[in-house]
């Protein structure tokens, strides 16, 4: 079989350079280390440190995101308000901001000369230089994320649904736990693991607003500035490993319909 | 049972001014009127899922124009049926039984008796999504009528089907409402659904209400000329009143009574319009000499379109009087009707 359409061809060996020059860096990156050195980073206390840190704080952006995002998401869903568009451009700034900046602008409303800050610093809570400001930094850089996924996973809902439901006696809460939440729950499931995912990346505004404690990314960037490509790698490729497994539940959530949807929503 | 006193609502581009209608209880009422005209809105207000601008909604003497909606004891069924996907035949029936705690054993026995006489038994563990159209508008009503609403509210059930389907479903709700004698209110575009199964209806014209009546009363007595197009009265005409004729386009009209007013409009049903080859001598008052300009089969009738002078009246005969008087285009005929069978407002 001759494929004799040019368009045809470009379309084939473009697509092969995009597949190449994502794959090529990551498969060789995975198979540089040897096995004793990927051992010897297992065994390293600092590098499980910071990948449990990593997971830890990614996880906690998650949780944030969701009890914060998930009211909003809803309301986002239902409601039209002057200045909505306003409203949902604010929320994917983050998105556009670059990643130190995000640092910089939440060290500047966390540091002393910010009545916020004082705050803080009276109430006993320090942003910069740990797990707090981690996980703000992350929730910051991951809210969008969620609330974004969430948000479409409401409006999906027709909201006859919700309506039919009132009429037979079922109050807004009742409503809500019956109906929308078990119609939604794949999306806020898919929304939490995209915020994660987004927050297990997070490099530039993290390490503005605490180089220490270690999360993964940058002990990672430190083992490479101070010892070289040899040292960062097998840390780098458990990092790849962590979050391929967050990647694949991801799939698997979206494509496969899970037991409480064996129900097709009638259009 | 609902009494709706100068209600004024305002929903995007949808607004209803100052309604005002009631519905005795156990009726079958029906809000008629082309889309658009702001009969779901209405519906909605008094389900309580819109917000009220101004005016009463009363259900059976109680205020319930500021209640939530799952108070209100007002069920709605949506065009789409609106279904729960995520749960069972069963569960969709079942599901407002938790908020309506009275005698649980009434509560059983009037759910037993709406799933036998919906004949839905058979399938309630299957999802609503496998069952057919006319088995989930059935679950539909189930649902709606499970926790015994004061008024059940129908949101063009059946504008969505197909002709044969549609006159089994009619039957079918007319059915049901002789059977459970709930209040229902039912919206529709379509009049002739509103003459098979409503007693009482109003109609709607961009958000306020044109005529409220028996549908009957509707149908023959129209008082305006936005009602009596839609309600399909084919020869409608502005005249001009002189005594007791309506002159249309120098055609006189006699009406058998004395017309107050200088103008107007006329109308007769095509029904009630006689065609003959020759002119008759009997009791009509009215006989006109014209000529056949159009003939269109309408099931089991013929409509035919005779010109008469400036006017084009049409008439309805049946397929047999069709052939026995040999009418076709060009044919030269008379028509003739009743004074009693001009309507005028």
């Amino acid at each position: 079989m001759r494929i004799r359409d040019p368009f045809l061809w470009l379309a084939i060996i473009s697509g092969f350079l995009v597949i190449i020059f994502i794959l090529l860096p990551l498969l060789k990156v995975i198979v540089a280390p040897s096995a004793s050195s990927l051992g010897a980073a297992l065994k390293d206390h600092d590098v499980r440190k910071a990948i449990g840190l990593s997971v830890y704080t990614s996880g906690m952006a998650g949780l944030i995101s969701l009890l914060l995002g998930t009211p909003f998401a809803y309301f986002l869903a239902r409601k039209n308000f002057p200045f909505k568009r306003l409203v949902e451009s604010v929320i994917d700034l983050p998105i556009v901001v670059p990643h130190p900046v995000v640092g910089i602008a939440i060290l500047s409303v966390a540091g002393k000369d910010f009545w916020l800050g004082r705050v803080l610093a009276a109430a006993g809570i320090r942003i910069m230089g740990s797990v707090t400001g981690i996980v703000v930094v992350l929730t910051f850089v991951g809210i969008p994320f969620y609330i974004n996924a969430v948000k479409n996973g409401f409006e999906k809902i027709p909201p006859r649904l919700e309506n039919v439901s009132r009429s037979l006696g079922a109050s807004l809460p009742s409503t809500l736990a019956r109906i929308t939440f078990p119609l939604a729950s794949r999306s806020i499931l898919v929304g939490f693991i995209m915020c994660v995912a987004r927050a297990l990346s997070e490099f530039g505004a993290v390490v503005v607003v605490a180089y220490h404690p270690m999360i993964a990314p940058v002990l990672i960037y430190e083992r490479f500035e101070g010892y070289g490509l040899a040292y960062s790698q097998p840390i780098a490729v458990l990092l790849i490993l962590v979050c391929l497994v967050i990647f694949l539940i991801l799939r698997i959530l979206s494509s496969r319909r899970p037991e409480k949807e064996r129900f097709q929503l009638i259009h | 049972m609902i009494a709706i006193e100068n209600l004024s609502v305002e929903i995007g581009d949808f607004r209803l001014r100052n309604v005002n209608l009631s519905v005795k209880e156990g009726e079958f009422f029906v809000i008629m009127g082309p889309t658009g005209a702001g009969k779901t809105v209405l519906i909605e207000a008094v389900a309580g899922l819109v917000p009220v601008r101004a005016g009463r909604i009363l259900i059976g003497d109680v205020d319930v124009t500021r209640l939530p909606p799952e108070k209100r004891g007002v069920s709605i069924m949506y065009q789409d049926y609106s279904l729960f996907p995520h749960l069972s035949v069963g569960e969709n029936i079942r599901y407002g039984l938790r908020y309506h705690r009275r005698e649980s054993k009434n509560d059983e026995e009037r759910l037993n008796y709406l799933v036998d006489s919906l004949e839905l038994r058979p399938f309630l563990g299957r999802s609503p999504g496998s069952l057919s159209g006319g088995e989930q508008q059935r679950l539909a009503l189930a649902r709606s009528l499970a926790v015994g609403p004061l008024v059940l509210l129908l949101d063009e059930p059946l504008s969505a089907l197909d002709p044969a389907f549609r006159s089994e479903m009619q039957l079918e709700l007319k059915k049901i409402h002789r059977q459970v004698g709930t209040t229902f209110l039912m919206v529709t575009h379509d009049f002739t659904e509103a003459l098979n199964l409503a007693q009482r209806g109003a109609v709607f014209n961009c958000g306020r209400v044109e005529q409220e009546g028996s549908v009957e009363e509707i149908f023959k007595r129209p008082r305006s000329e936005f009602t009596a197009r839609f309600v399909g009265i084919s020869n409608l005409f502005r005249a001009r009143f002189r005594g007791s004729a309506a002159v249309i386009d120098g055609l006189e009209v006699e009406t058998g009574r004395e017309l107050s007013r200088g103008e107007g409009y006329v109308s007769v049903r095509p029904e009630e319009i006689v065609i003959s080859r020759s002119p008759i001598t009997s009791s009509m008052r009215n006989e006109f000499g014209g000529e056949v300009t159009g003939v269109s089969a309408q099931g089991l009738s013929f409509e035919v379109r005779v010109r008469c002078g400036n006017l084009t009246l049409i008439a309805l005969i049946t397929r047999g009087a069709f052939e026995e008087l040999g009418i076709r285009e060009g044919s030269a005929v008379f028509l003739s009707f009743k004074a009693a069978a001009v309507h005028t407002f």
